[in-house]
């Protein structure tokens, strides 16, 4: 459906976007990961057709955006971070001129209008002014934009930047809706919200792909999970002299104490061997019970942090 | 490019800025009109060659938000990937302020009119003074589009505008100082040398087409300008 193959863009000297490749399949969620500055806007500016490409194409369904750019553009639905607004049009004449402006045929057009209108919950305020909504009516506003034309694929740059978080909700759900018959691009800062809404993430750093896959696997591949914090009751030397004494574990550490002779502790392990069972037979045969026990996964934000410190290190 | 057309026209009436301008326009033009209903004069092309003085000031303000508003606002983005090309997007928003020139010319017909009723004015030389005034305004917003796509400021985009405007307007008195190849060089660009024609009744067409050819250069430039600033920065 998306195809960017070696996509780059500079601005004089510096290099905002940095020989990117990737591919987005019909009907997929992908969301764009990175911290601010990292060519996520730029990358999404140049697959809508908004700035030219310093060298690599950009195919959507097919059509090269430099060589057949009206057909692109006709199957894209952009949202940029601040959405483009007239601020003094009623919200209806606004998705009336865009609708002229994407070439909505005259028939179909009242029809859909109202059709996104009730979708993106904006029916009610369809008399009023622009500039005279909320920023959640707005970006709702911003996003019924998008979606006039029906296009293919929509592309959304931020779309729940400075929302309250029942209307970040709301938009999430709406977005994943939309995912059913759209192919969905969204770049986001914010980690749950990728987690919370892709299917796949492209983790994005200085430019460069960093990361691309499912939330799910970046966890296993970046965040397999070694670590545990057990609760056990005991005398905390003894116990600390008994887990080092574990084939496999690497390190222990006294986090804190809980109760009276009951600590816990992390449990840094090589991950190559199961240690979950020895320590409890180990433990059992000293009398300390363990009183719980956690695996500390990995959270999408520590395999995010991960991965840019990890480039930076190597930079 | 009608979408962009119609949304652009209306856009001056959603506004309080078409009411202002064409308020503005009838009160200092009737003013002017004054004389000649004090001294029972017809000639009313006097009055429109000092009325294509006061569009130096006029259409800079109606075109100075054209392209810098949507720029700053960011509705530039939801024009440029709308598959509408940057050609159509520029000739809409010009025609727009152009309709927005013509109504105004429209209501000065009025006094035309009342010259008209009471007095017997020169027709041919009447209407040779409008084309060559309505010329005169669409070349005009050319230069006020070219100047509203330099900026995002409205008022640099005015001021440049106007600046433009003026030096066209003593077009004429520079290049009498100079001589030589740069004088001709420079009554290319002189507006007025073109428009005393039609002030005195002559309707030639070679002026028609060179007015249609400034405009056509200058819309060319700001597209270009357009295009230009997306291949070179952000």
């Amino acid at each position: 459906m998306i195809e960017v193959v070696n996509l780059t863009k500079r601005y004089g000297q510096i290099v905002a976007v940095n020989n990117i490749n990737f591919t987005v399949q019909k009907g997929e969620i992908v969301g764009f990961l990175g911290p601010n500055g990292a060519g996520k806007t730029t990358t999404m500016n140049i697959i809508t057709g908004y700035l030219p490409s310093s060298e690599g194409t950009v195919k959507v369904c097919g059509y090269d955006i430099l060589e057949n750019p009206k057909d692109v553009k006709r199957r894209i639905g952009y949202m940029p971070e601040q959405p483009p607004l007239y601020m003094d049009m009623t919200v209806k004449d606004y998705l009336d001129f865009v609708s002229d402006l994407k070439q909505v045929d005259k028939k179909k057009k009242r029809a859909q209008l109202n059709d996104i209108m009730e979708l993106v919950k904006i029916t009610h305020v369809r008399n009023r002014l622009v500039k005279n909504l909320s920023k959640g009516y707005k970006q709702r506003v911003g996003l019924a934009q998008a979606l006039v034309g029906r296009p293919e694929v929509l592309i959304l740059d931020e779309p729940t930047v400075g929302l309250d978080p029942q209307q970040i909700i709301e938009i999430r759900k709406l977005i994943k809706a939309l995912g059913k018959e759209h192919t969905i691009i969204l770049s986001s800062h914010i980690l749950p919200e990728v987690s919370a809404v892709c299917e796949r993430i492209i983790i994005i750093n200085k430019g460069e792909i960093a990361a691309i896959d499912t939330p799910d696997n970046l966890s296993k591949v970046f965040g397999n999970s070694t670590k545990f914090t057990i609760r056990i009751a005991g005398p905390k030397s003894s116990v600390q002299n008994l887990l080092k004494g574990i084939c496999g574990v690497k390190y222990v550490e006294v986090a804190s104490q809980k109760e009276k002779d009951v600590y816990d502790y992390i449990v840094d392990t090589s991950g190559e061997t199961d240690v979950r069972r020895p320590i409890f037979f180990e433990l059992a045969k000293f009398g300390y019970p363990i009183l719980e026990l956690k695996t500390l996964s990995m959270s999408l934000e520590d395999i995010f942090l991960q991965i840019v410190t990890e480039e930076k290190e190597v930079n | 490019m009608f979408a962009i057309f119609k949304r652009e026209f209306k856009g001056y009436f959603y506004s309080p800025m078409a009411y202002v301008l064409i308020g503005l326009y009838m009160l200092m033009s009737s003013f002017f009109f004054l004389g000649n209903l004090y001294d029972g004069n017809a000639d009313f092309n006097g009055n429109l060659s000092t009325m294509g003085f006061l569009l130096l000031f006029i259409i800079p303000i109606l075109t100075m938000r054209i392209l810098a508003e949507d720029r700053k606002s960011g509705t530039e983005v939801l024009l440029i990937t709308s598959p509408a090309n940057i050609t159509s997007i520029v000739v809409g928003k010009y025609l727009a302020a152009l309709c927005v020139f013509l109504v105004m010319t429209a209501i000065t017909f009025v006094y035309p009119i009342i010259i008209a009723i009471f007095g017997d004015p020169a027709y041919a030389q009447l209407i040779g003074g409008y084309v060559g005034y309505i010329l005169l305004g669409a070349s005009f917003i050319a230069v006020g589009v070219l100047a509203s796509s330099l900026t995002e400021s409205q008022v640099i985009a005015a001021v440049i505008g106007f600046v433009s405007m003026l030096t066209m307007w003593i077009m004429d008195y520079l290049a009498s100082f100079v001589g030589g190849i740069l004088a001709i060089v420079l009554n290319w660009l002189s507006l007025f040398s073109r428009y005393y024609d039609f002030n005195i009744g002559i309707l030639n067409l070679a002026p028609v087409v060179y007015y249609i050819s400034f405009i056509s250069v200058f819309l060319f430039i700001t597209i270009r300008v357009i295009e230009r600033r997306r291949w070179s920065q952000g």
